[in-house]
């Protein structure tokens, strides 16, 4: 069943001249449970596609239902009340800043007229949820990125909604707090049935969580599907700039070039893996991209391998790599 | 020495004990009389503004207009133009009660740009964040906006009581009582010029004693800050305790 519906989607900023075409005719359709993954660049339009999810933006036209109701014909008063089911998260956390963990999470249930003892309870039992029950009392500001996050995830839940819509949520965050606040969505959408649309420009974000991702391009859908489909054969421009590092084209390859996409996900650095290919196998390969991060001697990101001519090399090579613990490789497609 | 200020305060004692309290009063009201006005127009100029939560260009056109008219008015004027109104709405234009209308209308739109001007540091995330809730724009006013920007708030409260009592001065000038009164009244009409420069030091005292009141209590109440000892000490008491220790 799908929980949130798009409809050609328009949404234009200021007129004439200086009209910005933020999103042109978007279709989406996400269904109930999943967790969905919106990327693109910056300024691609997907913070503006998530408000318009929510209404906090008025789409210019087009139609937006979210279970079952279509947003865009409710009544402010209506809106509010609709907002209750689709609640948010933000890559600043935006916290009161004034009000301890514990207060923050009543929040929502104050807005909504939950009497005060009942909702204390509702958010000590949601801290406890987030892992931070022992912050209950402490001010965001005592907090680290990861802990503010988790107490925005606790606020965003007080109210029971269907869909969590988390705007950039871990960009601000380094790899290992991400990958930690990934897990709580992950493990929040398999015990709590909340549907996550996750909006990123990070694809180890998508890869981690979601099963299925659109890509958004200047306005516009380039592509969605299943993530391991669009992982494995990105069949537009937009989807091969994601798909690989450093956003190589493989045109620029001789053709005949085999490429496997690598994914570090915190384990062994990668140039101790590209060394020792050349040393334990004589396999030497072509860095063709990279965007790799080394944090604590820990490897992130992606990278895209040239394999050896010869058959034989590249299997050894590709099994060789897809051995090596929290790594996992994809031959890609290279051609358009 | 001890001598001549005993003989000083004998003599102006009651004087200055009395237009000090004068003052006290002057300045208290109409603080809070020009707050009780100032920060609904400071909301109501956030709220409507083109980016607010409730945008409408009418209305904070027009406050904006008003509060713009209320500041350009030089004080010492706006006292005089208003002496009509201010004696068929309180009965007399002079006194301390005389001086409160003309204190208040004021000091009213100067309250409400330093209460907009607080409000707008509230961080804007923040506020969507309430609207992704589903908070009406009087609970975002009520539970975010103000509580927010409180500690801001309370340093603008400073600025605003100081600006106060440095009307009220002027407000001496035509018998409103209180310190300025007896400055003008001694100081200037009877050549008492040593009892104008006591005066003088107690408004510069009264404005540094606000002045670490609301640092000291802005810091109180900022849970942005780290609320260890630090910013619990009341700085003049540490001075005091300073200087006791060291005699
Ligand atoms: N309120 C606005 N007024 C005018 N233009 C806007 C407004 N909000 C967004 N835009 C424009 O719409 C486009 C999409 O912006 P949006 O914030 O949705 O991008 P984004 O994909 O979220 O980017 P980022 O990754 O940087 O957050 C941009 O060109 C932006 O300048
Ligand atoms: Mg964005």
């Amino acid at each position: 069943m799908s929980i949130i519906q798009i409809q050609h989607l328009y949404k234009t900023f200021g007129t004439g001249e200086s009209a910005v075409h933020a999103l042109e005719d978007i279709n989406l359709d996400i269904q109930e449970g999943e967790i969905f993954g919106i990327i693109g660049l910056s300024g691609a339009g997907k913070s503006t596609l998530v408000r318009c999810m929510n209404l906090l933006e008025r789409p210019t036209s087009g139609s937006v239902v979210v279970d079952g109701k279509e947003m865009t014909a409710l009544s402010e008063k209506e809106l509010r009340l609709a907002r209750r089911n689709v609640t948010m998260i933000f890559q600043s956390f935006n916290l009161l800043m004034q009000r301890t963990c514990l207060k923050n999470v009543c929040f929502p249930m104050e807005i909504s007229g939950v009497p005060a003892a009942q909702a204390k309870k509702r958010a000590l039992e949601l801290l406890e949820l987030v892992g931070l029950a022992e912050k209950a009392g402490s001010y965001p500001s005592q907090l680290s990125g990861g802990q503010k996050q988790r107490v925005a995830i606790a606020r965003a839940l007080a109210t029971d909604p269907k869909v969590l819509l988390c705007d950039e949520a871990t960009s601000a965050l380094d790899p290992t707090t991400t990958a930690s606040i990934l897990a709580l969505l992950k493990d929040l959408n398999e015990k709590l049935g909340v549907t996550v649309v996750v909006i990123t420009h990070q694809m180890s974000v998508i890869e981690e969580i979601c099963s299925r991702v659109a890509i958004l391009d200047g306005g516009v859908m380039a592509e969605q599907g299943k993530v391991e489909d669009i992982f494995s054969h990105p069949s537009t421009d937009a989807a091969r700039r994601l798909v690989y590092p450093g956003g190589v084209s493989l045109e620029q390859y001789p053709s005949g070039t085999r490429a496997v996409r690598v994914a570090f996900n915190g384990g062994t650095a990668y140039q101790p893996l590209i060394a020792s290919l050349a040393i334990d196998l004589g396999v030497k390969v072509n860095i063709l991209g990279a965007d790799t991060r080394e944090i604590d001697g820990k490897a992130f990101g992606t990278m895209l391998l040239g394999l050896p001519d010869d058959p034989n090399d590249a299997a050894k090579a590709l099994s060789y790599i897809r051995a090596q613990p929290n790594v996992s490789a994809e031959e890609v497609a290279y051609h358009a | 020495m001890l001598e001549t200020i005993g003989a000083f305060w004998a003599e102006y004692g009651d004087v200055l004990i009395e237009g000090s309290w004068e003052t006290l009063i002057m300045v208290t009201i109409s603080t809070v009389l020009s707050y009780v006005i100032g920060v609904p127009l400071g909301v109501a100029l956030i709220v409507t503004q083109p980016q607010g939560i409730r945008p409408h260009r009418g209305i904070c056109g027009v406050l904006g207009w008003i509060v713009n008219i209320g500041r350009s008015l030089p004080f010492a004027i706006l006292l005089v133009a208003l002496m009509p109104f201010t004696r068929a709405l309180v009965g007399t234009a002079i006194g301390v009660k005389g001086a409160i209308p003309p204190l208040v209308i004021s000091a009213a739109p100067f309250v409400a740009r330093m209460v907009e001007t607080s409000l707008s540091e509230v961080d804007a995330g923040v506020v969507e964040a309430a609207q992704s809730m589903g908070a009406s724009p009087l609970q975002i006013v009520r539970k975010v906006y103000l509580p927010e920007a409180m500690p801001s708030l309370v340093l603008g409260g400073a600025i605003s009581v100081v600006t106060i009592l440095a009307y009220t001065a002027i407000a001496g000038m035509v018998g409103a009582g209180g310190l300025g009164d007896i400055a003008i009244q001694y100081g200037h009409n009877r050549g008492v010029t040593s009892l104008m420069w006591v005066t003088v030091v107690f408004l510069i005292i009264f404005v540094q004693i606000i002045q670490w009141v609301f640092n000291w209590w802005s810091k109180r109440i900022d849970k942005r800050l780290d609320q260890t000892a630090d910013t619990r000490k009341f700085a003049p008491l540490e001075m005091l305790a300073h200087f006791v220790h060291t005699k």
